[in-house]
């Protein structure tokens, strides 16, 4: 069993091991030496850069490997994902110190996919995912203020302290959560990009699951209505290779979730590269506006147990962990991009850090939960139905 | 005459004759039940484009219960949607496009269908609003027939509007003759909340005379059917027609007892209900629920503490067996309440 596990860790630790060495070898370094970080942060000169893992298609072409971004698209990455990073650990603290209470399922070492996404999509674009949303509603325009007053439960959260880590929505960006169940999320997607399509809105739908979900009856349905009704939906699968407790190899007969859509395209991206994602995304953006449906496994993982209360090392290695952490971590990705390509210092990456930290920092320090805001919203045009406390003798109110 | 009903909370009560029927002698146009729904739902979508209609067969087939017949010739395939049989997703794809502005209508084509999409209906549909802090309105409408038909077997003689009724978020309306459902459907497709319609697989065939002009009734509102003195009769969807029967042989034993069809099963019209108990201070409740947790229970349980001062006698209930429906037509009859039943409860009750 134990060997097992070893071997399994390896393989995951292994997908980019030699890709790092490509890495390497595709790095030109930038013949402008010391330029300074404020032309780098606006620099939007074109530079091209090879994609270390080769994509695996599924009833279609690979896109190119050849992704062109900007240095000042680099150096977001950099400040959005180390934002991400920090966010997730200062969660990490809060729930330690029960400040946040409940469930609470972290992204890091995922940061690459969102990102990525991201810089493929607009605003006009609809995003759904699952549990795991602190960092894509993030993406979608939130602030780390309003994400942290959420998983509080304070009045100034993004759903008014009464969603709570799993529902977290932010409607004018297009971001609709946020979703408790597994896999339930899916046909929600199904239901944005039909809304696109009947409404002729020049937009695609992002229904993200994990390879957990991948095994919900519901996926199979949505994709089944999704490619029989061309919507223009992206299903994209976080696979970080944990269902939970489950290793993917013990809950499913088949791991190649790109492939799963069977009649319906796929490919297999390497979720710690977020210029892959970019890519790969920027790709199936176009398939779905077009054509109809499109699968796109994200190969990542994630350092934290599923949530705060699964410590994450009773079914996988410490080592496996801190082995991928090592060689596929994200932020260290676009770190060694950024030196090598010259663009920006060390010394430069240290105040985006600090940055970074102050900003989390300054966000946790909220105000207390508001008890009027029980009874709001639970319909929407107010009834005048009265609701009492248990005790039927001191709490009345009318449903606003 | 008009009926007063109108979006008007609380006061206006329509006197209705014992068939249901409104409107004098040859005003209005008559149809059954289901063309009425149909009416309902054509006007709503010509008024409003971004009304839909989602379910099995309701397209190109017209719908299994022809609620929808000839409508996708008119509006189109995009807007009568014809899914495949996948309860959980169509409903969960309704509610993400309601979720963007879109009002679509989710067709079960039985109620008992839906169990398969209830943790759509309950986390997502019902609850979004909330968990959103109000960023989201889902103005779905849930409807189909449900109800215990004619020997179609357990499986396809459920009463959901007992599992329903406790989700937050959800309002319950149903529908027991022609000009009701049109009102109700209206309604329901111009609410801002999601609501689930309950119609009844045996009552698509009544026929009534119902308004030419437009008329949308209330959704939180009851229905007095026939004004009385001796006991307040609280009733929905089928079991309506069989307490107008029983009242028809209680006349002629000399009771005078008062119906009202509650309609809204959540929430409950209290207002209406109660000011009737105050009048009668007896209370009937017949529905067509399992007697566990059906709308009944909650019924006797709201009444008993709004009005319990006001009651002569313990709130009497009839409700369905708690037994899966047989095929056996004998033996299906008597899972449900008859008139007979109805009218020795009565006697009884109205002995205190």
């Amino acid at each position: 069993m134990a060997s097992q596990l070893l071997r399994r860790a390896g393989k995951l630790i292994n997908v980019s091991a030699s890709a790092t060495k490509n890495l390497a070898s595709s790095l030109a370094p930038i013949s402008q030496a010391n330029r300074s970080f404020a032309s780098a942060a606006e620099d939007t000169n074109p530079i091209t850069i090879e994609i270390a893992v080769p994509y695996k298609a599924h009833k279609c072409e690979p896109p190119s490997l050849l992704a062109t971004t900007t240095p000042q698209e680099l150096v977001q990455f950099f400040k959005t994902m180390f934002l991400m990073r920090r966010m997730e650990i200062a969660a990490d603290s809060l729930y330690k110190s029960k400040f946040i209470r409940g469930f609470c399922h972290l992204y890091d070492g995922q940061e690459a996919v969102c990102v990525g996404m991201e810089a493929a999509l607009t605003k006009t674009d609809c995003i759904v995912t699952a549990y795991r949303d602190h960092c894509i509603h993030l993406g979608r325009g939130g602030t780390v203020k309003e994400i942290m007053s959420e998983l509080m439960g304070r009045k100034d959260g993004c759903s008014l302290g009464k969603g709570g880590s799993m529902h977290m929505y932010k409607k004018e960006n297009n971001f609709y959560g946020g979703n408790g169940i597994v896999g339930a999320q899916t046909p929600l997607g199904a239901g944005l990009a039909f809304a696109q399509k009947y409404s002729k809105v020049e937009g695609v739908t992002l229904a993200m699951y994990g390879d957990g979900a991948a095994n919900q009856g519901q996926l199979f349905e949505a994709m089944n209505i999704a490619a029989l009704w061309d919507l223009p939906v992206i299903f994209v699968c976080e696979n970080n290779h944990y269902g939970m407790g489950t290793a993917e190899w013990r809950s499913a007969k088949s791991p190649e979730y790109y492939r799963r859509g069977d009649y319906v395209p796929g490919l297999k991206v390497d979720g710690m590269d977020a210029l892959a994602v970019k890519q790969a995304v920027k790709y199936a953006k176009e398939y779905a506006l077009t054509k109809g449906a499109f699968v796109l496994e994200m190969d990542t993982y994630r350092y934290h147990g599923h949530s705060m209360s699964d410590p994450g090392s009773t079914y996988r290695t410490r080592d496996e962990i801190s082995g991928v952490r090592q060689e596929r971590d994200p932020i260290e990705r676009i770190r060694k991009l950024l030196l090598a390509k010259e663009i920006v210092t060390v010394a430069d990456l240290k105040n985006m850090e600090k940055e970074a930290k102050k900003e989390v920092d300054d966000a946790v320090a909220q105000a207390k939960p508001d008890p009027s805001e029980l009874l709001s919203h639970i319909y929407v045009k107010g009834l005048g139905t009265e609701v009492f406390g248990p005790d039927r003798k001191e709490f009345t109110a009318v449903l606003p | 005459m008009l009926p007063e009903s109108s979006l008007v909370l609380g006061l206006s009560f329509e006197v209705k004759t014992e068939t249901g029927s409104t409107a004098t002698a040859q005003q209005g146009h008559e149809l059954l039940l289901f063309e009425a729904l149909r009416e309902g739902l054509e006007e709503e979508m010509e008024r409003d484009p971004t009304v839909c209609v989602i379910g099995e067969d309701v397209g190109h087939y017209g719908g299994s219960y022809k609620v929808t017949k000839g409508m996708a010739e008119k509006f189109g395939d995009l807007r009568l949607l014809d899914t495949p049989i996948a309860e959980n997703s169509f409903t969960g794809m309704a509610i993400g496009a309601a979720m963007t502005g879109l009002r679509p209508i989710v067709e079960g084509m039985n109620m008992g269908f839906l169990l398969l999409a209830f943790n759509q209906i309950a986390n997502n549909c019902g609850m979004l609003h909330y968990t959103s802090g109000g960023q989201f309105t889902i103005p779905i409408v849930i409807r189909g027939p449900g109800g215990v038909g004619k020997q179609l077997g357990a499986e396809h003689s459920q009463r959901l509007e007992s599992y329903f009724q406790s989700v937050p978020g959800l309002q319950m309306v149903a529908c027991s003759t022609p000009y009701n459902a049109k009102g109700l459907m209206k309604a329901a497709i111009r609410s801002e909340n999601p609501v689930i319609l309950f119609e009844h697989v045996l009552l698509y065939n009544l026929k009534e005379r119902i308004p030419d002009e437009e008329y949308v009734l209330c959704l939180e509102e009851a229905e007095l059917v026939r004004p009385g003195q001796d006991i307040t009769i609280l009733t929905y969807s089928r079991m309506r027609h069989h307490v107008l029967q029983a009242v028809k042989t209680l006349v002629s034993k000399g009771y005078d007892p008062e119906v009202i069809d509650i309609r809204s099963l959540k929430p409950f019209d209290l207002f209406a209900i109660g000011n009737s108990v105050k009048k009668t201070h007896k209370v009937l409740i017949v529905e067509e629920c399992m007697r566990t947790g059906g709308i009944g229970a909650s019924l006797r349980a709201a009444i008993m503490e709004n009005f319990f001062d006001e009651l002569d006698a313990p709130i009497g209930c009839l409700s369905s067996q708690d037994v899966p429906t047989p095929y056996a037509g004998p033996l299906e009859d008597l899972t449900v309440v008859q008139p007979p039943q109805i009218v020795f409860a009565v006697e009884q009750l109205c002995k205190h």
